[in-house]
């Protein structure tokens, strides 16, 4: 277990999704008095030293921030721009310095050692005044870089890119109608279906949309008590989403059926804010609450790897040893792996690292980062 | 010898010819006999010394006295030896007199027979001479008369043959007169004489006539017979009688039986068609189905009602019953006994009268009557009793109201008692152990019947329970600015109505449980016939009552509240939380104490042997507590949600930068405190205070000056001068004071403070986080900051730590100063001023 703590409280946070080799996390600042910035979080393994680089991010507070999966140097950010008596919050593409590498790289001996750090390069706006503010930003899953949807208020807007990514129009677009102030709160963009599916979360509704005709194809109404936080799409499987809100529950759905979840959590003990699949083995799942703790979940029933399948088919001659072997091990049930308490405050981010599947971040309120491991014996047990 | 002589002198003189013999019995020692004439035994004296033995040696005698005794001692044995010796003589003597005496009158009575044999000689001779002259006189008398004795043997015989071929020939008169009489049996008996001899002589003409014409005379006798039979108005002896000729005419037995059986079949068939007419007729038949539905919902509308209040007696449904023309069960099946059970028994009994119980003779015996007999007669039972059977569980079944048991159970018994006679008849019939079989099933039924109707109970309780908490606050759970005015109504409300409602609702209950096993216990009483069967005595109790009615009632009770969790628990609200409270509380009763009073009563009631496995007390009890500890934490769960979508919409909708100085409390805040303290009076009504931790002297005040100040700058301090140093100091101070992780939603303990501590933790802890989603202005965070102070104020209270309260504020206030772009904090006494005014 690895902990950094930065100056400023922060709740977002993402995992470099074009970078392959080295495991890097995005952590987004958010202070209503100082210029916020982008630590660039660079864990070596083999080492076990963590590394942090700063960018300027000026533009104001950070709510939410996605790396693009083309580009690793390309991001997107949610901030809060706020002038005289409004705050606004709006999307933005940047594009990281490429200098920064060598440039301001911080020893980890003196992580406050920030003489000037690097600004970030603006590329574009996603904005459009008459969409109101911007919740997140979502790349286009295993894209090209190209296509980006924003939630704003009540709208889902689908943006394309130029190659510069200089310059954004808005393709399509979606709305949502109905009684009240309707607000998007949380959004997913489908990897299955050739990335033609959203799901978007407004209050305790969860609804997925086709991006083709820009209309709604399910809508799981009540899908939880109070409202819902934060969505994941197994990678896997593609009809499994995962779902977590203020009724401290994380339920699996099938959106095939949406009557009833499909599998429900109940170990938080406040309101959950983050739920994610590992890329790989979508039987692990993690989740941040406010409860100030992160929960590692072994989903095994629901997983796309249903144990010890794969050794069966390929020992089909000497197979009486295997069987006992597959049957000794069998009753592996969903479960919590771990616990992770190292928080003091809420956890509004969790994140898989897209380099390596065994490892993970997870951020609270008060700007502590923490990397974990997924345990040895597990990650043994999954592999073999 | 000694040893003897005392033993004589110590016989009382009563025994006299005891005495003689042992006399005789020494004399004869002294000669060496014994009783059969042997000599004695040599080894018994065998010794020298014994001076009654063969081998008595004087000299060794004497000089074992001499060495052994003393003086005075040989003295003794001296006059002893003189005394017996005397006696001894003297017993000699008179031995010799007697015998002597007795061997002179014997040679007297020789002499005398002597002469007197001589004399009787000579009348023998005489008498062989006379009996010679007799014999030779009565061999000439018989000679003379032999001829004449053959001739009258030879008339006598032939009268004899005429005689009987006399009656032969008017054997068909008679027989036609005996038919014109009806006198049947003599017209049988003398068939029956003549019937061998004309069988014998068919072959000669005018016997053959005669044969014939008996024949005719028999058949049509026969005929008539069967058409008596077959009327059966007659009398049962009548018809024994006529069972008895037919047989003795050689009639089959079989086809008697049939007939016999046929016969009573029809008239048993016409009880049962009766019982039937009284059946509902089967929804299936046509022309009734016109009148059915006009007596279905007016028989449902009874149901209801009798179902509702099972323990009223006189039920509104009855004149419904009335109405239908139905007669009760217990009419039912009177008629059933009196009618079908009774007439079953008579056919049973002269059935045996006339074919099983017969003195069997002759040929009839051969051909096993009574076995053939009694098989039929028991397919006959059986297929009548199954009719019947049928017909009574009909009825049985159509017993849905719960309301008299009493009705029911007599019904069953009597429908019972009333086979104890078929199985005294008929012992080996099926039919008696069929009927426990339906009086069980009976049994069972009831015992479904009853679960369901507790369990409907407890819903039509629950119902009404929700509709008195409904009552008084219509319009005030749908929370929003109008329940402002419900909020105090439902403090002053309640208070009257919830223990008042949870009494009556437990105690409705508990009444309930009672009179159901009241009325269960009836097929358990005494005098009721089939009480003491096994199934009644065993698995009824522990089984039937115990665990299907009882257990399963109460865990439904556990489960149905479990399900109000469930249900309720997405949607939000749909269960009045005052509901989820109160059910709380009765779990929670249940657990404490009325399971176990409940399940003594039943054991007490029933005697039940825990030989088949039974569901514990205890586990039953743990079913209990844990619904009632899911129910409380679902109405921390629910209240708390309540409280915090106020206080979130209340963050949410405000736009925090652009307000105004504040200048009073939120009306929200005091909404919050309100409905605190109304969750307060209302969860004090069914639950105890509980601990809390010792109060500071001044808790609204001290603490909140504490969070306004030092707390607070130490909070967001740092923020202003980032360095690793201060950085980490604010962490370990974090970690000094809170070193206790607060779980939010956590389970709370049975009472009111815990209850209330959840619930408020809930509700600032939402408020946290929807603070942390906003930007303040200045005046916003002063805003927050006078909320807060007012929480202080008056949340301290409630909770059992006021710390936590503290803490929550504490970080409500800091998440606020963070989020605030001009953060400058009010005054205190501002505050407080503020916060007095209201």
């Amino acid at each position: 277990m690895y902990q950094l703590y930065f100056v400023l409280q922060a709740r977002a946070l993402t995992s470099q999704t074009a970078e392959s080799d080295a495991i890097r996390f995005l952590v987004g600042t958010q202070s209503l008095k100082f210029d916020n910035q982008i630590h660039i979080i660079d864990f070596d393994d083999e080492n076990n030293i963590i590394s942090k680089s700063v960018l300027q991010h000026q533009a104001g507070e950070i709510w939410h921030i996605s790396a693009s999966p083309a580009d690793k140097a390309v991001l997107t950010t949610c901030y809060n721009k706020t002038s005289e008596s409004r705050v606004v919050t709006c999307g933005a593409v940047w594009r990281m310095p490429p200098e920064w590498e060598s440039g301001s790289h911080e020893s980890p001996d003196d992580p406050h050692n920030s003489h000037n750090p690097q600004n970030l390069e603006l590329l574009c706006h996603l904005d459009n005044s008459s969409h109101g503010n911007a919740s997140c930003v979502l790349w286009e899953p295993m894209g090209d870089g190209k296509h980006v949807i924003s939630l704003a208020d009540n709208h889902a807007l689908l943006w394309d890119l130029t190659e510069s990514s200089t310059q954004a129009t808005i393709s399509s677009s979606a709305t949502l109608e109905g009684k009240g102030q309707l607000k998007f709160t949380a959004g997913k963009w489908s990897p299955h279906h050739n990335c033609t599916q959203l799901a978007t979360a407004n209050d305790t509704a969860i609804r997925g949309w086709d991006l083709r005709t820009m209309s709604q194809i399910y809508c799981i109404e009540n899908a939880h008590g109070q409202l819902v936080r934060d969505l994941d799409f197994n990678p896997n499987k593609q009809y499994y989403l995962a779902s977590c809100g203020d009724d401290c529950k994380v339920k699996f759905w099938d959106v095939r059926n949406i009557n009833e979840p499909v599998k429900t959590l109940e170990e938080h003990s406040h309101w959950v804010w983050s739920v994610r699949f590992n890329h790989s083995h979508d039987q692990l799942v993690l989740t941040g609450s406010s409860d100030s703790r992160v929960i590692l979940s072994n989903m095994v029933s629901i997983s796309s790897e249903p144990f010890g399948h794969l050794v069966d088919d390929d020992d089909l001659s000497d197979g009486e040893d295997n069987h006992q072997d597959e049957k000794t091990k069998e009753p592996l049930q969903d479960s919590i792996i771990s616990t992770y308490e190292e928080h003091e405050d809420s956890v509004y981010a969790v994140e898989w690292s897209s380099a390596d599947p065994w490892l993970f971040a997870s951020l609270s309120y008060d700007g502590r980062l923490v990397i974990n491991r997924v345990p040895r014996a597990l990650k043994y047990h999954i592999l073999l | 010898m000694d040893g003897d002589i005392c033993a004589t002198a110590t016989t009382p003189p009563d025994s006299d010819p005891a005495r003689k013999r042992r006399v005789h019995g020494m004399l004869k020692l002294y000669y060496g006999l014994n009783e059969e004439g042997k000599t004695v035994d040599q080894a018994e004296s065998m010794n020298p010394c014994d001076i009654n033995g063969t081998h008595f040696d004087p000299e060794v005698y004497l000089n074992k006295l001499r060495r052994e005794c003393s003086l005075g001692e040989l003295m003794d044995q001296e006059t002893c030896m003189v005394k017996q010796i005397r006696s001894l003589d003297s017993d000699m003597q008179t031995l010799v007199y007697e015998n002597y005496n007795k061997f002179i009158s014997a040679t007297d009575t020789i002499r005398k027979m002597k002469n007197d044999f001589k004399k009787m000689e000579d009348e023998m001779d005489c008498l062989s001479t006379n009996m010679a002259a007799i014999t030779e006189f009565s061999a000439h008398i018989s000679g003379t008369l032999q001829d004449q004795h053959a001739q009258i043997t030879k008339l006598s015989g032939v009268h004899t043959l005429l005689r009987k071929l006399q009656f032969l020939f008017e054997l068909p008169a008679r027989l036609n007169k005996c038919l014109e009489l009806q006198a049947y049996s003599q017209a049988v008996s003398s068939h029956r004489r003549a019937r061998c001899v004309l069988q014998q002589y068919s072959h000669m003409p005018s016997f053959r006539g005669i044969q014939d014409d008996c024949h005719a005379i028999m058949d049509k006798l026969a005929q008539e017979l069967r058409q008596k039979f077959r009327d059966g108005g007659s009398s049962a002896k009548d018809l024994s009688e006529c069972v008895e000729l037919l047989l003795q005419l050689d009639e089959p037995a079989e086809e008697l039986c049939d007939k016999f059986l046929i016969h009573a079949q029809s008239r048993l068939e016409a009880n049962l068609r009766g019982l039937e007419a009284e059946l509902r007729p089967p929804l299936s038949s046509g022309p009734t189905s016109v009148i059915d539905p006009s007596i279905g919902p007016a028989r449902r509308l009874s149901a209801a009602p009798t179902a509702g209040s099972p323990t009223d007696p006189t039920s509104p449904g009855n004149p419904f019953l009335s109405s239908s023309s139905r007669t009760d069960i217990l009419e039912f099946i009177d008629r059933g006994c009196n009618e079908f059970v009774s007439s079953l028994c008579l056919v049973i009994a002269s059935y045996q009268e006339l074919f099983v119980n017969r003195p069997q003779e002759g040929e009839l015996a051969s051909k096993n009557i009574p076995h053939m007999a009694i098989g039929k007669l028991h397919a006959f039972v059986d297929a009548m009793a199954t009719c019947y059977f049928l017909l009574v569980e009909r009825r049985i079944q159509e017993e849905k109201s719960v309301g008299d048991n009493s009705l029911l159970v007599r019904a069953l018994d009597r429908f019972h008692r009333r086979l104890q006679a078929v199985a005294k008849l008929l012992p080996g019939s099926a039919v008696p152990s069929q009927g426990t079989e339906i009086v069980v099933r009976a049994a069972r039924e009831r015992i479904k019947q009853y679960l369901a109707a507790l369990q409907r109970f407890y819903l039509d309780s629950l119902r009404d329970v929700r509709q008195a908490l409904a009552a008084p606050r219509l319009g005030g759970s749908s929370a929003g600015g109008g329940s402002h005015l419900a909020g105090p109504a439902t403090g002053k409300d309640a208070p009257a109505s919830l223990p008042e409602l949870l009494s009556s609702l437990s105690a409705s209950i508990l009444n309930q449980i009672k009179s159901v096993l009241a009325s269960v216990h009836l097929f358990t009483a005494k005098d009721i016939t089939f009480s003491n069967k096994p199934y009644f005595k065993g698995e009824f109790c522990s089984q039937g009552v115990r665990e299907s009615l009882v257990v399963n009632f109460i865990k439904f009770v556990c489960q149905s509240s479990r399900q109000f969790c469930e249900s309720a628990g997405d949607r939000g609200g749909s269960t009045p939380p005052a509901l989820l409270l109160l059910l709380s509380r009765l779990c929670l009763e249940y657990e404490t104490s009325t399971i176990t009073y409940i399940l003594t009563l039943t054991d007490e009631q029933f005697l039940v042997q825990h030989r088949s496995p039974v569901t514990a007390v205890a586990a039953l009890c743990g079913e209990a507590r844990e619904a009632a500890q899911k129910l409380l934490n679902h109405y921390v769960k629910v209240q708390g949600l309540i409280i915090s979508q106020m206080l979130r919409k209340s963050v949410e909708t405000r736009d925090w930068v652009n307000t105004i100085e504040p200048r009073n409390v939120r009306a929200v805040m005091k909404r919050v405190v309100e409905d605190t303290t109304s969750i307060d009076v209302q969860v004090s009504l069914l639950y105890e205070e509980g601990t809390r931790k010792a109060h500071s002297s001044d808790s609204s005040k001290r603490t909140f000056s504490v969070y306004s100040g030092s707390r607070q700058q130490t909070r967001y301090a740092p923020s202003y001068t980032p360095s690793a140093a201060m950085d980490t100091n604010f962490l370990s101070n974090i970690h000094k004071l809170f070193s206790e992780r607060i779980d939010i939603f956590s389970p709370v303990e049975f009472n009111k403070v815990s209850v209330l501590t959840g619930i408020i933790k809930i509700s600032l802890k939402t408020f946290l986080e929807c603070v942390r989603l906003r930007t303040f202005g200045r005046y916003g965070l002063q805003q927050i900051q006078v909320d807060c102070n007012y929480l202080q104020m008056y949340l301290w209270r409630f909770v059992s730590d006021e710390n936590l309260v503290h803490f929550l504020l504490d970080e409500i206030v800091g998440s606020t100063a963070h989020r605030c772009l001009d953060p400058a904090p009010m005054e205190q006494s501002v505050i407080e001023v503020i916060c007095e005014r209201g």
